[in-house]
């Protein structure tokens, strides 16, 4: 395999947990509510599916758990945005810290212990011979084709069905949308919950196709990527998958520049995705200046149905 | 707005009230937006609510919360040698705190405290570096100042995306403590690596004219002062300078400030200059004063438990004072309870759980329990 091939796999496999989670933040903010939880989702994420798979050695059980574990913290974060109104900010930070706090406090005991397997392959014997793409996707695991199954049903769900015209409407005028019948508390309620998941899984993922054992604070930064990649994606599911697999395929650059033996520190190599993080949302700004910059027009404003005193 | 059928309040709030609905009221929730100060009352409630909430998890883990907590408070307020240490740890947490509570003043979002602090105590270690042989006071002085540059520029990083890309200042500072860090391991594992320190990592150890004056035997330092000085010069310009009430002009409402001819992105950039430079001089405090050497680690989130700090305080600087040495404790307290064989990540627990029980708190004053049919009548 020659060095680009090996650069794409490694950013698939990179980019995968970016894209679970940053999809997940595309459904949270198209619905209207910013999700800056998404560091301490992935993290509680990825500690349930370790605690759950080491303890029972079952993977779909370990996932089915994260999924219902994360559910529940969107379910409080969609408790506070959307019923009590809370700042979204605060919510989505509160949400990070105690993420982070909890995973580490339930994931001291397994700290270090290897996870009984990885995320099974999926081998399609008749694909793995076509040159350039079958290494790529003859090869790859279920979580990643998951992702890409998803970014596919997710653009078709936004942009082609009915619902995700609630969805948008919800996203960009929740006023309207109320006028028009639509239930925006519920719709608000159910984007979050299945986005926090989708972040959950996304730590999930980090675990089981990247690092195959619980280390406090794992996922170093890669939620707060996700939610600049959201931006970067302007808040769509097909561009979200080049933005999360340019950005693996950043963070696996470093690695292997250093596997070259380059004279750069490896620090400076790891310092890339930020960096690069920051300078891309610096062009797109200055870019998009004088444009509308796709963002759901209601995003982190709280609904509050007009009352009468 | 009812909680339990949002859509229906509507036409609720329209409907005539039927004849005898007196006897038929029900009690329901509703929003009153006009509730902005929630009261003083609800950090208490919401540190009792964290608090009982992590007591199911450690019960969970089969101790006995009650014993946790009281070895905690004891860890921390019990003895001489705690309550020194949770007056330390209390320092940077008073210094980011109130870095961060200027720029909400004006809803600026600086979640990039830690990284401001560390950059400002790789500043003052390159002073003990490159000019090891400076008299006392012009080498702490130098330390100082460097630091605060540091922080500051770290905090300018911030400020211009913002101001003229557009870019949302979590992120940047967020990304910006990851940089800082890497940085830090970059200097201590590599160049500042102390050559006799057994290949630790770790920049050489300060001598007594590069650190700060303690109090007494204990480790308790002079930082402690800075933190009190700054927290009255913030209490002073907020409230009797005109740039302290363009701040608050632009808090409570930023749309009428700009009209008023207030220039909301230097105020941004100015804020962002003081953030970062308050979080630098408790990186210059934290070496100079603590670790007396640069290594990895140097703080244990101090950046991020300065939010909930800030947040818990009000922003209010007497409430910075006590939230900062609670918190101090709270870190203090969970190093004390690794002796029983908790993980010290206790303590960040708690710290989540209370922001949440707060903002929760703060919005669910807003709400009121009426009886359906009462809030017909108009006007309150």
């Amino acid at each position: 395999m020659d060095f680009t091939t090996q650069l794409l796999i490694a950013a698939i496999s990179a980019g995968t947990p970016l894209l679970l989670a940053t999809l997940g933040g595309i459904l949270n903010e198209r619905a209207g509510i910013i999700q800056l939880g998404a560091e301490g989702l992935m993290l509680m994420g990825a500690v349930t599916t370790c605690i759950v798979y080491i303890r029972s050695g079952n993977l779909l059980l370990a996932l089915l758990a994260t999924v219902a574990v994360t559910a529940v913290l969107g379910l409080l974060h969609s408790f506070l945005c959307v019923t009590l109104r809370a700042n979204q900010t605060m919510s989505g930070l509160a949400m990070t810290l105690f993420g982070s706090g909890l995973s580490a406090y339930l994931g001291k005991p397994i700290s270090g212990i290897p996870l009984p397997g990885t995320s099974p392959k999926l081998h399609l014997a008749w694909l793995e011979n076509v040159p350039v793409i079958g290494p790529i996707f003859g090869n790859m695991d279920y979580l990643t084709w998951f992702s890409l199954l998803l970014v596919l049903a997710l653009h078709l769900l936004i942009h082609r069905t009915s619902w995700g015209l609630h969805l948008r409407a919800v996203g960009d005028s929740p006023a309207t949308a109320d006028v028009m019948g639509i239930r925006v508390e519920l719709i608000r309620y159910s984007y979050v919950i299945v986005g926090a998941a989708l972040i959950g899984l996304a730590g999930a993922d980090m675990v089981l196709a990247y690092a195959p054992t619980w280390n406090e604070g794992l996922t170093a930064g890669r939620g707060w990527i996700a939610v600049g990649l959201v931006i970067f994606a302007r808040w769509n599911p097909l561009r979200a998958l080049f933005c999360a697999y340019f950005f693996g395929a950043l963070d696996s650059l470093g690695f292997r520049i250093q596997l070259l033996g380059s004279a750069v520190p490896p620090y400076f190599l790891k310092m890339i995705p930020y960096l690069v993080t920051i300078l891309v949302l610096m062009y797109l700004g200055y870019r998009n200046r004088n444009k509308p910059s796709g963002t759901p027009e209601a995003l982190g404003v709280p609904y509050i149905r007009e009352q009468r005193f | 707005m009812s909680l339990e059928n949002g859509r229906n309040t509507a036409a609720a709030v329209l409907e005539p009230i039927p004849a005898h609905s007196g006897k038929r009221s029900s009690l329901r929730l509703e929003y009153d937006a006009s509730r902005i100060r929630s009261p003083w009352w609800t950090p208490i409630v919401s540190i009792i609510l964290a608090l009982l909430l992590c007591a199911l998890f450690i019960a969970a883990n089969g101790m006995n919360p009650v014993l946790v907590y009281e070895k905690m408070f004891r860890g921390a307020f019990g003895t001489t040698y705690g309550l020194t240490e949770t007056m330390v740890k209390a320092i940077p947490l008073l210094l980011c705190g109130l870095g961060i509570a200027v720029a909400y003043r004006i809803s600026i979002w600086n979640i990039g405290a830690e990284g401001q602090l560390t950059v400002g105590a790789m500043a003052a270690t390159a002073v003990t570096i490159y000019f090891p042989n400076l008299s006392s006071f012009w080498s702490l002085s130098l330390m100082l100042l460097f630091g605060i540059a540091a922080g500051a520029l770290w905090g300018l990083l911030t400020a211009i995306p913002r101001t003229h890309f557009g870019v949302n200042e979590l992120i940047t500072s967020l990304m910006l403590n990851y940089v800082a860090l890497l940085a830090l391991d970059y200097v201590v594992f590599g160049p500042w690596k102390d050559p006799k320190g057994f290949n630790f990592p770790g920049s050489p150890k300060f001598t007594a004219a590069q650190s700060l004056p303690v109090l007494g035997s204990t480790r308790l330092h002079i930082g402690l002062l800075f933190g009190l000085i700054a927290v009255m010069i913030y209490y002073l310009m907020i409230r009797f300078t005109k740039w302290g009430y363009e701040l608050r002009l632009i808090g409570a409402n930023p749309v009428a400030a700009r009209y008023a001819g207030i220039h909301i992105k230097r105020h941004i950039i100015i804020v962002m200059l003081i953030s970062g430079g308050l979080a630098g001089i408790a990186g210059m405090a934290e070496v100079s004063g603590v670790t007396h050497k640069l290594m990895q680690g140097i703080s244990p989130g101090y950046g991020y438990t300065a939010i909930i700090v800030a947040w818990l305080a009000k922003l209010n600087p007497l409430g910075l004072i006590v939230t900062s040495i609670l918190f101090g404790g709270l870190i203090v307290g969970g190093y004390s309870v690794q002796t029983i064989g908790l993980p010290s990540s206790i303590s960040e627990m708690l710290q989540g759980s209370i922001l949440f029980f707060l903002i929760a708190g703060d919005m669910i004053y807003r709400f009121r329990i009426r009886r359906s049919g009462v809030q017909l009548k108009g006007g309150r």
